[in-house]
């Protein structure tokens, strides 16, 4: 065998390497969702903030030349835009879901409105670190093709987890998500917390979207995302607003995206577009699967009025 | 205080604001005169007979898709699977016009529109039974659903119906310029749009003279005083979210049947997504939908002027509609409160 025809062993390959590439957006909104909601707020509106990381960090690694800039600039950017979500929902009778929705419109709209100069010039890529060069096999390198902010997803999953469970301001944040009583009770402002969640869940997931623009796909274009930010939303039920588990969800999601291009390559063409679909059919499925309307979903924050 | 005179003050008040916020944005990253911008606008959609018989045109399946979300919101659910619900009754209108062109125009454009509403009813009756019997939040599932309806639209055209003889934009075959839905008197506006009128005040004497629109609005209210009252309130639910998604659906037969004369692709260029807008814009309410749907429909009928005399780029009546959609929603907060504060400065000034 030359390397370069696996046959079928092309398609779990092609899964592996879509599950580590396709995923790294997945882990970032995951998580900034995952926060969020633990302080007993959705934010819908992270498809919006996705894109604008994703067109800021862009067009500054394209005017600076520092790709890392536009990672922390996006950061910014989704920062400002959680604190906006954040901000409006406080306000009494404003509706969160529909603010979310509202603000992945304008977030949309904007990133396509002021990006409209970054779509032609080419901006400089993040990056790859070479984790598969001990195989001969051009596959298996391309798939261990790993970006660092891959990487930096799993410690983030990882630190998570602990300052939920470890930490002062883990607990204030579980206590403004499950009990605002008892939140109250020992001193903590329910909405500054839930506020302070939100801004930096919105970070999180700008820093998803520069992975998109940076990394990959790796250019700044309208058809950019495709949902992922609406998906995550999904994902963090499915993964019962576990950290951990969120980043094993956003690998089962990165690997079912990679299913319908990795089939295309050996030969399946047939109902392209049907495999396609299969994230959302799938979070779907979970969501089915994994809902009851009789109880509320076991790990849910009792004050995420959302789920209920 | 008059409640409709407290919407109609707070929602100005709120598309006032929306109007500074992008005009801001206008001067310093576009370096355009917001005025000017909004005079065009104003021309691009309203100011001539041609330039209104587009706005009318791009209007109607925004009245359609608006009831998708604005008819179960009457009953508690926030449904944002518009889009997929249209893209499906296109589709399926498609197929079912081509399957009985021969039978003569009336024909064709029934089965079309029973096709179309069946499909998209059906479509957005499964996101609300979802909701009602599995407890799935029905607004990540309609969205969901929009995104498979549109894969699926997809397939369909690039699969099992495609016309051969379309090479580079894959399409249904056409349904021939006989069966074409013709436009109404001596206008270019189709009928599409009195479909849609039609549909609202459907909805709006149902929701406002019987008691099955009573209900509605109890169950909307209050679940679990509907439950105690006996209201079977899953059946309302699916009714209600069959209803939206006929509408939807029919929305997409229009555009097929009306402006395309095929399905494909052009189907989805966001009629759904700008109908969520327009129905929260109505604050849910069919009478409203119809001015609000005209308002929308100007604002992206004059998308284009604004690109070839100011240069902007077409994005931006995407931005002015967020940043509308996001005004409106937060000035929710206003209700009951605005006048309160009128109130005690009146009294504090008649001290």
């Amino acid at each position: 065998m030359d390397g370069s025809d696996l046959g079928l062993w092309g398609v779990p390959l092609a899964m592996l390497a879509g599950a580590i590439r396709v995923s790294t957006p997945f882990i970032f909104v995951s998580l900034g969702e995952c926060l969020t909601e633990r302080s007993g707020r959705i934010n819908l509106g992270l498809e919006g903030t996705l894109m604008m990381g994703a067109m800021t960090a862009y067009g500054t690694a394209l005017l600076s030349g520092s790709p890392w800039l536009g990672v922390l600039v996006a950061a910014g950017v989704g920062l400002m835009l959680g604190a906006l979500h954040a901000a409006l929902c406080q306000l009494p009778k404003v509706n969160d879901i529909a603010t979310g929705i509202g603000l992945m419109l304008f977030g949309t709209g904007l990133a396509f409105f002021l990006g409209k100069p970054y779509i032609q010039p080419k901006a400089p890529n993040l990056g790859a670190l070479d984790l598969g060069a001990w195989s001969s096999i051009p596959q298996v390198q391309q798939a261990l093709q790993v970006n660092p902010l891959f990487l930096i997803g799993i410690v983030l999953a990882f630190a998570l987890a602990w300052a939920l469970k470890n930490t002062r301001w883990g607990l204030i944040v579980r206590l403004a998500g499950e009990s605002v009583d008892a939140a109250l009770a020992i001193g903590a402002s329910v909405g500054r917390v839930r506020l302070l969640a939100t801004a930096v869940g919105g970070a999180f997931a700008g820093i998803g979207g520069a992975f998109l623009s940076l990394y990959y796909p790796g250019s700044w274009n309208e058809g950019l995302s495709s949902g992922q930010g609406l998906m995550a939303v999904a994902l963090v039920i499915f993964a019962r607003w576990d950290p951990i588990r969120c980043l094993w969800a956003s690998l089962l999601f990165g690997a079912a995206g990679a299913i319908s291009p990795a089939l295309q390559s050996v030969g399946v063409t047939q109902g392209y577009y049907l495999f396609s679909a299969a994230p959302y059919v799938l979070t779907l499925a979970l969501m089915i699967a994994t809902c009851s309307p009789a109880r509320s979903l076991r790990g849910a924050p009792a004050e995420l009025g959302a789920v209920k | 205080m008059n409640t409709a005179l407290e919407r109609i003050a707070v929602s100005a008040l709120a598309l006032l604001a929306s109007a500074v916020i992008f005009g801001l944005l206008l001067i310093f990253y576009a370096g355009v005169d917001p005025f000017e911008a909004y005079a065009l606008m104003y021309q691009g959609a309203f100011g001539s007979w041609f330039s209104f018989q587009n706005t009318l045109t791009r209007a109607a399946p925004l009245i359609l898709t608006a009831l998708c979300t604005a008819l179960p919101a009457r009953l508690g659910l926030i449904i944002i699977g518009n889009e997929g619900a249209l893209v499906l009754g296109g589709v399926a209108a498609a197929a079912a016009g081509v399957a009985v062109a021969a039978s003569g125009p009336l024909v064709t454009n029934l089965a079309m529109a029973a096709a179309a509403m069946i499909a998209g009813g059906a479509w957005i009756a499964l996101a609300g039974g979802l909701r009602q019997y599995r407890g799935v939040n029905e607004t990540i599932s309609s969205l969901l659903l929009t995104y498979i309806a549109i894969a699926l639209m997809n397939h369909f055209v690039e699969g099992p119906l495609r016309d051969p003889t379309s090479l580079n934009k894959p399409s249904t075959p056409p349904i021939g310029d006989a069966n074409m839905l013709g436009t109404i008197g001596g206008s270019d506006v189709h009928w599409g749009l009195a479909f849609g009128i039609v549909a609202c005040l459907i909805c709006y004497l149902v929701q406002r003279f019987t008691t099955f629109g009573f209900a509605m609005q109890v169950i909307g209210g209050n679940p679990k005083t509907a439950r105690m009252m006996g209201l079977n309130v899953g059946r309302y639910v699916l009714v209600a979210c069959a209803a939206g998604g006929a509408a939807a659906g029919l929305a997409g037969m229009v555009e097929v049947a009306a402006v395309h004369g095929k399905a494909n692709a052009s189907l989805a260029v966001g009629y759904g997504f700008t109908g969520i807008l327009v129905s929260f814009l109505a604050r849910h309410h069919p009478l409203a939908i119809i001015p609000v749907a005209i308002l929308l429909g100007g604002i992206g009928a004059s998308g284009g002027l604004l690109q070839r005399r100011l240069d902007l780029p077409d994005a931006a009546v995407v931005v002015l509609q967020g940043i509308i959609f996001v005004c409106i929603l937060a000035s929710e907060t206003l209700y009951g409160r605005s006048w309160a504060w009128l109130w005690r400065f009146r009294a504090v000034e008649g001290r």
